[in-house]
């Protein structure tokens, strides 16, 4: 990448956590021992209902299409894919996995790459999962972030890629300044076999992949929302604060802490 | 005289145990119910009535209401409290009963339950996974104060909280009409003639 390049995406990661602190320091998610969590605020919410329009014309007419495409294929072919794209997403995990401190998980992590993309067959067979590995649990740098006790700023909705917030799209920043060994590889590589139409095809499977898991979970969700840009937005912000916890059933002290709502019921 | 006493005391006791239900049991016993219904060879609007009679007898719906509206409940009068209260159950209904009937023959297993107070317990399940999709974690926060009579508050699904995303989506639908009661109203009433 061009010198100027990096330096915009720092200027820009700088401008959105020092934008974020601001916005965290006027009632943003604190998630405190002694304080209730405080609303997300959404900042641009007319900017985002825009972009969440967008997205879902773009949903409609391409991705759903492809998705249901993708579904149509022989299951082991769906699966070797599935497999493929997580064995890539552990490369990012695991330096995320050292940021957290969990020196533990970072090491189970390195062995299933390790594993996953040698006998695995560049990781089209979870051979880790068939011979007892823990169960993966994928991180991020908005989830370090979060972990580090960086609040999640205003709600964005991003164009394509969906729901974020300020601190999860300056996480997401990392990936290019460094934090992603297969970004580096693709771009930066200087091989015959990755440049950055691997890359950028790696990362359309990984979201054609998620689309075709979900197309029945989103079209009832859709059909069944009152708002669903408003559904969508609190699904990705609990989705969010139960991985910044490490909640893999959800947080019920997270989910239930204000529970004043609750209460005042019971003594109705 | 004694052996009289000591017979009814026996058949007190007896009887305070038959009639308090244990969360896990209600919670299994419910969505085996349930699952019988989606099983059967009947149309879906019939699976969707059939539904909605599981859902008004086991789910609170009243306090799931009110939880919903969050503080804008404080300033409704008694007339609108009446009105709130019909529109909600009708749109309640059919959310959750549409959402149910998607499924076809789920089988949802209680693996265990986590008493939090008196009021509450959280009975964890898992929908069993198929060829066509994985395993769920379904979890339910089952209200317990009245343990003859025990209701759902709250279906968590994968950690994602069905009560607190209507309580943020009624929330988003009065904030974008500056706290006016009668747009929720609509919007209620809209989804539920659709």
């Amino acid at each position: 990448m061009l010198m100027y390049e990096k330096f915009v995406i720092t200027l820009i990661s700088i401008f959105l956590l020092s934008f974020n602190a601001i916005a965290g320091s006027s009632g943003e998610l604190v998630l405190s021992e002694n304080e209730k969590p405080k609303k997300i605020k959404d900042c641009f919410e007319k900017l985002n209902r825009v972009t969440f329009s967008f997205n879902q014309g773009l949903d409609k007419a391409i991705i759903t299409p492809i998705a249901k495409g993708y579904r149509k294929l022989p299951d082991p072919i769906q699966r070797g894919t599935g497999n493929a794209v997580k064995n890539l997403s552990t490369l990012i995990t695991i330096p995320n996995n050292v940021l957290q401190g969990d020196l533990k998980t970072a090491a189970i992590n390195t062995g299933r790459l390790v594993v996953n993309t040698t006998v695995g067959l560049l990781g089209i067979i979870d051979v880790a999962n068939k011979i007892g590995f823990p169960k993966y649990v994928k991180e991020d740098y908005g989830q370090t972030l979060g972990a580090w006790g960086v609040g999640p700023g205003c709600y964005l909705v991003l164009p394509v890629l969906g729901p974020s917030t300020i601190r999860d799209t300056a996480g997401s920043f990392a990936n290019v300044l460094g934090g992603d060994p297969w970004y580096n590889a693709s771009i930066h590589g200087n091989n015959e076999f990755l440049n950055e139409g691997v890359f950028l095809t790696s990362k359309a499977l990984s979201g054609i992949e998620f689309r075709a898991n979900n197309i029945e979970s989103f079209d009832n969700l859709e059909k069944n929302s009152l708002d669903f840009y408003s559904s969508v937005k609190s699904l990705y912000l609990q989705d969010r604060e139960n991985k910044i916890e490490n909640q893999n059933r959800g947080n019920i002290e997270v989910i239930y802490k204000n529970e004043e709502d609750w209460e005042e019921i019971d003594s109705q | 005289m004694k052996k009289v006493l000591i017979i009814l005391l026996l058949f007190n006791i007896n009887t305070s145990k038959v009639y308090s239900i244990e969360p896990d049991v209600f919670i299994q016993s419910t969505v085996n119910r349930a699952s019988q219904i989606l099983s059967k060879n009947i149309s879906k609007q019939e699976k969707i009535n059939q539904l909605k009679s599981i859902a008004k007898d086991t789910v609170d719906i009243k306090g799931l209401g009110f939880y919903s509206l969050g503080s804008a409940r404080k300033n409704l009068n008694e007339s609108q409290k009446i009105e709130y209260f019909k529109l909600f159950e009708d749109y309640f209904l059919k959310s959750f009963s549409s959402r149910l009937a998607e499924y076809t023959n789920p089988e949802i297993e209680v693996n265990s339950k986590k008493v939090l107070n008196v009021n509450y317990t959280i009975v964890n399940s898992v929908l069993v996974g198929t060829s066509e999709r994985p395993e769920i974690k379904i979890d339910w926060r089952v209200y317990t104060k009245d343990p003859k009579n025990p209701l759902i508050r709250d279906l968590i699904i994968e950690g994602l909280s069905l009560a607190r995303t209507q309580k943020e989506e009624f929330s988003s639908i009065l904030n974008s009409n500056d706290g006016n009661i009668n747009a929720l109203f609509k919007t209620l009433k809209k989804f539920s003639k659709n």
